[in-house]
């Protein structure tokens, strides 16, 4: 399941630091499509490559500073997820997404 | 068990495993552990898990509180987190392990923090095949539970993964004991 995020969103933005062995260590560990769509999404995927590029050595600072924004200083508090499977969708409130399912869903 | 083991854990835990980027835990509740292993691991990116809704809105508390950035999902034994499958490098479970009646096993209620079932293995088993499944190639996964359990057998008892028992302790009545399993490295190339 890939879950894509509903417009809708109360979005909570806060900065921490940046450490770009970090994001360059989770860049492998990112699908990079669903990544880029949820920063759209949240209006802050501007500037992110429709693709990473092929090498290991990501150290482009600039980029590597909007993945950092969108992927850690941009939350999602009150939204929802949605299955594009299935369509049925999951709330997010207070920030934690909720994914469990009904005993019928099971 | 958490507090208790800590002490023992965090010896254990900083020698053997080095600057972990995904981390994973089932059954946050209060939230402590997580928060405990951010403080560790400043780098890497936590995410707890917990079914009952309450103990999520509390772990996100403790973390705050803590001033520990920290993510929060509530699922059922991390279902719906497939995406994470083969990318945990640190995963920890503290799991209701308390024997009781297999009807006390609950599903969000209070008791799911304790009520363990027939042996108290009815929630570990269920969770320790999605272990297996969770873990990077090199990823570690620490287990909990008490004596009546039957530690060694949850050593053997999931292909892919090899257990041993690492820590020890007596608290109160219980005989706590902790397990770290990783992955079996003999295995195809089944990711």
């Amino acid at each position: 399941k890939i879950k894509i995020l509903m417009m809708e969103a109360v979005v909570s933005t806060q900065s921490t630091g940046f450490n770009p062995d970090f994001i360059s260590r989770m860049l492998s560990r990112l699908d990079w499509t669903v990544f880029v769509q949820s920063a759209n999404l949240l209006g802050v995927g501007e500037g992110l490559p429709d693709m990473l590029p092929e090498d290991q050595d990501f150290d482009d600072e600039d980029v590597l500073k909007k993945i950092h924004h969108a992927l850690l200083e941009v939350e999602v508090i009150e939204g929802e997820l949605e299955c594009p499977e299935t369509g049925r969708k999951f709330p997010i409130s207070k920030g934690i997404p909720d994914l469990r399912l009904n005993e019928d869903e099971k | 068990a958490v507090v208790s083991t800590q002490s023992t854990g965090e010896e254990h835990v900083t020698s053997h495993v080095t600057s972990p980027l995904i981390c994973l835990e089932i059954g946050s509740g209060s939230g402590a552990v997580t928060t405990f292993i951010k403080s560790l691991y400043p780098g890497a990116f936590c995410l707890a898990v917990d079914i009952n809704p309450v103990a999520s809105r509390a772990t996100r508390e403790t973390a705050r509180l803590n001033a520990q950035d920290i993510d929060v999902v509530c699922s059922d034994l991390g279902s719906g987190l497939e995406m994470l499958y083969g990318k945990v490098d640190l995963l920890v479970f503290n799991p209701p392990y308390v024997v009781t009646e297999s009807t006390e096993v609950s599903n969000g209620g209070i008791e799911a923090s304790w009520a363990g079932g027939i042996d108290g293995r009815e929630v570990i088993d269920r969770f320790l095949p999605r272990a297996r499944k969770f873990l990077a190639p090199s990823g570690v996964f620490y287990l909990v539970g008490v004596q009546e359990n039957r530690p060694e057998e949850i050593c053997t008892s999931v292909p892919g993964l090899i257990g041993c028992i690492v820590a020890t302790r007596k608290a109160g009545r219980e005989k706590l004991w902790v397990i770290k399993f990783t992955r079996n490295k003999q295995e195809s190339n089944s990711s």
